[in-house]
C-alpha cells in the first residue's frame, strides 16, 4: 500500500528547530493531511501503546507543571540551597544543583510551565487568526483566497528565527534583551499564523468540494451555517492532531529563542536558557544541561508521536467516509 | 552488460514440445478478507506462430494468468501452484532474479495503458535502448539505430525524431506503438499482450492490432491476446480461451467457439454484443448478476447463479473442463447450448419461469 | 528558456518586496537606531543631529529608494557599533556561513537520498521500521540539544574528545582542521534534515515504485538497481527538491543557533549580536543577503526543475 503523499509533518520539521513552522510551497505535502495516507490500511489502527506511553508523560509532565507551586517535592526554581551547590543527582535533589545551588529538577518543572504556557497560547491564538483566514479562504476562495494565500506564503517565505529574533528584539524595550511572556508569545503567534491558515485551508479545501457541502447550498443553507455545520466538524480532527505537532514546534522555537537569551528574563527558568546555562560546564557538572536536554526531547517527542498517531487515526475514518 | 544467462536449466527442446505449456496453474493471493482465488486451475499449451486470445471480464483473471505466467507478480503474499513450462523448462514459482533473464528476451508483454506505462521522465528513445543495450550487449550507435529502426518498424513517422522525445509529446495511439516496440526489442518469442488497445480510440485500435498481428508473423512469435472484448479477437486469434472467475470454460479454434458455441456465458457474452443489424433502442442481451466472489465461490459451477441453463447438478458438483466429441474444442459444462441436455435445461427452465416458480435461475 | 525569463522577472519581483517589506518593519518597530547608536542619554540636540545626518526624517519610499540604490553598487551603509561598512562585515563573515550550510546539505542529501530509497524498496522491513523510528527520534531533537550532546559526548566535555567544539578554521588554513572543527557543527544541523529528507523521498519512491512504467522496467528484465536509481529516483525528486529548497531558511535559522554554540564567526553570529545592540543597517544588510541568497536558491530550484521534468519544460513552451 502506498503512501501517497509526503508527511506533513516532515514539511513542517523541515529544519528542526531553526524554522519555526516551515511548508513546502507545493501543495502537496500540505494536503496530504486530509487526503488520507493509505498506508494508515495497514498499520495498526488501533492506537498503540506507544501512543499511550506518550500521552502518560505528556499528562505527567503537564500536572507537574501546572501545580508545582502547590508540590511539596517541587523546590523554588529560584532559592539557592547551600546543599545543592553543584551537587550531582541524589535523593535529596533529583536531577542535581546548578552552579548557584538551585534545584535542577525545580527549574525543569517551573521551565515546563513556560514552554507549555507559551506553546499551548500561540498555537491556540495561531489558530483561531490563522485558522479562521485558512478556513474562510479554501471555502470562499477566488481573489480573497488568492490575496490571503498570497500574504501567507511572502510571510513563510522567510528564515523563521531570523524573524523571531528581531521581533523579539524590537518589540522589547530598547537597551533590555530580555522579553515579557506575552512578547514572546505574540511573536510566536504570529509566526505560527500563516502555517496554520494553510494547513486549515488544505483541509478546507478536501471538504469544500465534497457532496455534501454542494447538497447543503442546493437546500439553501447559508455560507455561515455551511462552514459551522458541515465544515468545522469535519475539520477539526485533523486540526487537533495537528495542533499538537505545532505545539512541539512552537517549544521548539521558544527553545531556541531563550537559548540565545531572547525569551523571558534570565532569573527565570526556561528550558532553552536551563541548557545554555549548563553548556559550558558539562565536563564538571553535566546534569546541569542534560537533564532539561532529556526531558524537553521526551516533551517534544511526545508531543510528535502523539500527534502524528491522531493524524493518521483520523485520516483512516476520512478513508470510510 | 552481457546478456544473462538464463540460470534455469533447459532440458532438450524437441520438435514436438509446445512452446509454452501450462497445466493447473494456480493464483492465490493472501489478503485479510481472505484468500482471493484470481487463477484456480488454468491449462493450456501454446504452440510458436500461434495466437491464443484470453477473453474475460474484469476479475476473470485473464491479467493476472498473463502475470503468473510470465512471473511478475508481488513476492509477498502470493501462493502458486501448479506448472507453466516455457519451452521445456519450468517458469512457474521462479524467483524474480532467475525470470529476468527470460524478460525482455524470450517472453515480453505489453501493457494496456500507454499514458502510465511509459516513464515520463525518460527519453523514448532510451527506454528502448537500454533494453538492447543490457539483454543484448549493444553499444550506444548500434542501441539507437535499431531502436529508430524499431520505431519505424511499428509505424511510427520520422522516427529518428522521435527518439529523442519524451512521451507526453506523443498520442495516445503512438505510445502504444512504442510500448510495442520496447516489448519487441530483443526479439522474444512470447508475447503476452494486455488489453492493448483498451485504452485507446476505436479507430487506433484496429491499427494496432493489424500491426501486433503483422510484427507476430514476420517474427514468428506466439502471442496470448487478453481482452474483454469478443470482437477484438474474432478476427486475430487461432484459438480462444474464455476464462470466468479464474477457470477457464471453454476453449476452441475461433471459429469453432463463435460457430457452434458450448458454454452458456460464453453465449451470453456473444449475444450481448451489439450487432449493426438491431434497430435503434433494441434492448441488450445483460448477463444478470454479478461475478462471483473469489474468496468464496459458490459449490458447484462459478456461473451457474447467472446461468439460464442451470440445473440442481449445476450448483452442486463443478464441471470439468473436458474436451467434447469431434476434439479441439474443450467446455466445462453439464448441459452445454447446443446439445439436447443443454435444450431442455433451457426449456424446463424457461418453463418454470414462466409458472413463476423460481427454477434455479438467479 | 521562456520559462526561465519568466522566473527570472519574479525573482526580482519578490527581492523588491522582501528588502522593502524589512525596511518597512524594522521603520515601524519601536526603539529606532538612534537610541542604540546615542546610548540612552542622549540629549534632544543630539538626536536631531544623528536623524538629519542619516535623513530619518525623509519620507519612507524615499529612504528607501536611495537605500536601493546605494545597495545595487554595494553600499550597505556602516555599523553604528563598529564604524565599518556593512559590506565589509558582511563579506567577512559570509563565508564561514556559507561553508556551513553547503557542508550541511550536502552532507544531508549524502545520507538521505540511499537510506530513502533503501527504505522504500524494502517498505516495511524491519530495516525500513527501524530507520523510520530513528528518524521520527532525530525529527524531535532540536538543533540546540543535538549540538549540546554532540559535545558532550564527542567534544571534550564529557566522555570523548574527537573533535573540537569550538571556533572555525578557515579552509585556506589547515584544509584538515577546517573539516575537522566542521564535524559537530555540520551533524548537529544535519541529523533533522536527514531524517525529513529521508522520509520524505521514502514516502514519493514509495508510490513511483506503485506506478505502471515500474512494471514496464521490470517487465524488460531490467535490473534492480537499475531500476530504483534510473527510473524511479527522479520522478520522486521532486517534493525532495521543493523541501530543500523550502529549508535554505530553516537552515539559515539553525546556523545562527550553531554558529553560537560552536563559536563560528559567521553570518548568523552577526545577525544575532547586531540584532543586540540595535545595530539597524547591519541587521538590514543581513536581512538582504539572506533574502537574495534565499531567493536565488529557489530560482537555481525552479531552473532545476525544468531540467529534471521534460514536462514542465515543454509546457511553459507550449503556453
Amino acid at each position: 500500500m502506498p503512501e501517497p503523499l509526503p508527511d506533513t509533518h516532515d514539511t513542517l520539521k523541515a529544519g528542526g528547530s531553526g524554522g519555526v513552522i516551515t511548508e513546502s510551497s507545493a501543495e502537496v505535502s500540505i494536503d496530504a493531511l486530509t487526503a488520507g495516507s493509505t498506508d494508515a490500511q495497514r498499520d495498526v489502527k488501533k492506537l498503540g501503546f506507544g501512543f499511550w506511553l506518550a500521552v502518560g508523560w505528556l499528562g505527567l509532565l503537564i500536572s507537574l507543571a501546572v501545580l508545582a507551586p502547590v508540590l511539596p517535592f517541587v523546590d523554588d526554581p529560584n532559592l539557592s540551597q547551600a546543599d545543592a551547590l553543584e551537587a550531582p543527582p541524589s535523593g535529596e535533589h533529583w536531577f542535581g544543583g546548578d552552579d548557584i545551588g538551585r534545584d535542577v529538577f525545580a527549574r525543569v518543572i517551573w521551565g515546563a510551565r513556560v514552554s507549555l504556557f507559551i506553546g499551548v497560547a500561540a498555537v491556540a491564538f495561531g489558530f483561531v487568526i490563522g485558522g479562521t483566514l485558512g478556513l474562510t479562504a479554501g471555502y470562499f476562495s477566488g481573489r480573497y483566497e488568492r490575496i490571503v494565500i498570497g500574504a501567507m506564503d511572502i510571510m513563510l517565505a522567510f528564515p523563521a528565527l531570523v524573524l523571531a529574533l528581531a521581533l523579539v528584539t524590537f518589540l522589547s524595550e530598547p537597551g533590555t534583551q530580555n522579553a515579557t511572556l506575552g512578547t514572546v508569545t505574540l511573536v510566536l503567534t504570529i509566526l505560527a499564523v500563516p502555517a496554520l491558515a494553510r494547513i486549515t485551508r488544505a483541509a478546507t479545501l478536501t471538504f469544500a468540494q465534497r457532496e455534501f457541502v454542494t447538497a447543503s447550498r442546493a437546500l439553501g443553507a447559508r455560507n455561515s451555517r455551511i462552514i459551522s455545520r458541515e465544515i468545522l466538524p469535519n475539520v477539526m480532527p485533523p486540526m487537533a492532531a495537528f495542533a499538537l505537532i505545532a505545539i512541539a514546534i512552537v517549544i521548539v522555537a521558544e527553545g531556541a529563542l531563550s537559548f540565545l537569551g531572547l525569551s523571558v528574563a534570565s532569573p527565570t527558568a526556561t528550558w532553552g536558557n536551563l541548557i545554555e546555562q549548563g553548556r559550558n560546564s558539562l565536563d564538571d557538572t553535566p546534569w546541569i544541561s542534560l537533564f532539561p536536554c532529556a526531558v524537553m526531547f521526551m516533551t517534544l517527542l511526545s508531543f510528535n508521536y502523539v500527534g502524528d498517531q491522531l493524524r493518521r487515526y483520523f485520516d483512516v475514518k476520512e478513508l470510510n467516509v | 552488460m552481457a546478456r544473462k544467462q538464463v540460470t534455469l536449466t533447459r532440458s532438450d527442446v524437441d520438435a514436438g514440445t509446445p512452446l509454452l505449456a501450462v497445466e493447473d496453474l494456480r493464483t492465490h493471493f493472501l489478503t485479510e478478507g481472505g484468500t482471493v482465488r484470481a487463477v484456480d486451475g488454468v491449462s493450456f499449451t501454446l504452440e510458436r506462430g500461434r495466437t491464443l486470445g484470453v477473453v474475460g471480464e474484469s476479475g476473470s483473471g485473464k491479467t493476472i494468468l498473463s502475470r503468473s505466467i510470465m512471473g511478475l507478480l508481488p513476492a509477498r503474499n502470493v501462493v502458486r501452484t501448479g506448472s507453466a513450462k516455457y519451452e521445456g523448462t519450468e517458469v512457474a514459482g521462479q524467483s524474480h532474479a532467475a525470470m529476468r533473464g527470460l524478460w525482455g528476451t524470450e517472453m515480453a508483454m505489453v501493457f494496456q495503458d500507454p499514458m502510465t506505462s511509459l516513464n515520463p521522465v525518460m527519453k523514448v528513445g532510451n527506454q528502448i535502448t537500454e533494453s538492447l543495450r543490457h539483454h543484448l550487449d549493444m553499444d550506444k550507435g548500434e542501441a539507437r539505430e535499431t531502436a529508430i529502426a524499431l520505431l519505424r518498424s511499428v509505424g511510427i513517422p520520422e522516427p529518428a525524431q522521435r527518439v529523442k522525445e519524451y512521451p507526453h509529446q506523443l498520442s495516445g495511439g503512438m505510445r502504444q506503438r512504442v510500448m510495442i516496440a520496447i516489448a519487441l526489442a530483443c526479439g522474444p518469442r512470447l508475447l503476452f499482450a494486455d488489453e492493448p488497445t483498451t485504452a485507446l480510440d476505436v479507430t487506433v485500435q484496429a491499427q494496432i492490432l493489424d500491426l501486433l498481428s503483422a510484427q507476430q508473423t514476420e517474427r514468428h512469435m506466439a502471442m496470448v491476446l487478453i481482452t474483454h472484448d469478443l470482437g477484438v479477437v474474432a478476427g486475430r486469434a487461432d484459438d480462444i480461451a474464455v476464462m470466468y472467475a479464474g477457470k477457464i470454460i471453454e476453449k476452441a479454434p475461433t471459429r469453432v467457439l463463435f460457430s457452434s458455441t458450448r458454454h452458456p456465458y460464453t453465449e451470453a457474452l456473444l449475444k450481448s454484443i451489439p450487432k449493426l443489424e438491431h434497430t435503434s433502442h433494441t434492448r441488450l442481451d445483460v448477463i444478470p448478476g454479478r461475478p462471483p466472489d473469489l474468496v468464496s465461490p459458490p459449490d458447484g459451477c462459478n456461473f451457474s447463479p447467472r446461468c439460464p441453463y442451470a440445473q440442481p447438478k449445476c450448483f452442486v458438483e463443478e464441471p470439468v473442463l473436458e474436451v467434447g466429441p469431434g476434439g479441439g474444442h474443450e467446455f466445462a459444462c453439464h448441459y452445454p447450448v447446443g446439445t439436447p441436455e443443454g435444450a431442455e435445461a433451457l426449456a424446463r427452465n424457461e418453463a418454470a419461469s414462466r409458472a413463476g416458480v423460481s427454477g434455479g435461475v438467479a | 528558456m521562456r520559462y526561465i525569463g519568466q522566473k527570472a522577472v519574479q525573482l526580482l519581483v519578490v527581492l523588491f518586496l522582501v528588502t522593502f517589506l524589512t525596511y518597512l518593519l524594522l521603520d515601524l518597530l519601536p526603539g529606532g537606531p538612534e537610541i542604540a547608536a546615542l546610548g540612552p542619554g542622549a540629549t534632544e540636540e543630539q538626536i536631531a543631529a544623528f536623524r538629519a545626518e542619516t535623513n530619518l526624517d525623509d519620507p519612507l519610499l524615499v529612504r528607501y529608494g536611495k537605500w536601493v540604490s546605494d545597495a545595487v553598487t554595494g553600499d550597505l551603509g556602516d555599523s553604528f557599533i563598529r564604524n565599518t561598512p556593512v559590506n565589509e562585515l558582511l563579506g567577512q563573515r559570509l563565508v564561514a556561513t556559507l561553508q556551513l550550510m553547503l557542508y550541511t546539505t550536502i552532507f544531508s542529501l549524502a545520507v538521505a537520498v540511499p537510506l530513502g530509497i533503501l527504505s522504500a524498496y524494502k517498505a516495511d522491513s524491519w530495516f525500513d521500521k527501524s530507520s523510520n523510528t530513528i528518524a521520527f527520534g532525530l525529527l524531535s531533537v532540536p538543533n540546540f540539544i543535538l549540538a549540546v550532546l554532540l559535545i558532550f559526548l564527542f567534544g571534550g566535555q564529557g566522555l570523548l574528545d574527537w573533535f573540537p567544539a569550538a571556533t572555525y578554521v578557515p579552509f585556506s588554513e589547515d584544509p584538515y582542521e577546517h573539516f575537522h572543527h566542521m564535524v559537530l557543527p555540520v551533524l548537529a544541523l544535519a541529523a533533522g534534515q536527514i531524517a525529513v529528507y529521508m522520509r520524505l523521498l521514502r514516502t514519493d519512491m514509495i508510490s513511483t515504485l506503485q506506478e505502471d512504467f515500474i512494471g514496464v522496467a521490470r517487465a524488460k528484465g531490467m535490473p534492480t538497481r537499475r531500476i530504483l536509481l534510473r527510473h524511479a529516483l527522479r520522478p520522486s525528486s521532486f517534493s525532495l527538491l521543493t523541501v530543500a529548497a523550502i529549508n535554505v531558511g530553516a537552515l539559515i535559522g539553525g546556523t545562527i543557533v550553531v554558529e553560537r554554540i560552536f563559536a563560528i564567526a559567521g553570518l548568523g553570529s552577526l545577525i544575532v549580536e547586531a540584532i543586540f545592540q540595535r545595530d539597524y543597517f547591519v541587521v538590514q544588510g543581513a536581512i538582504v543577503v539572506i533574502a537574495v541568497g534565499f531567493v536565488l536558491v529557489n530560482f537555481l530550484v525552479d531552473v532545476l526543475y525544468a531540467v529534471l521534468d521534460p514536462r514542465i519544460r515543454h509546457a511553459r513552451a507550449i503556453a
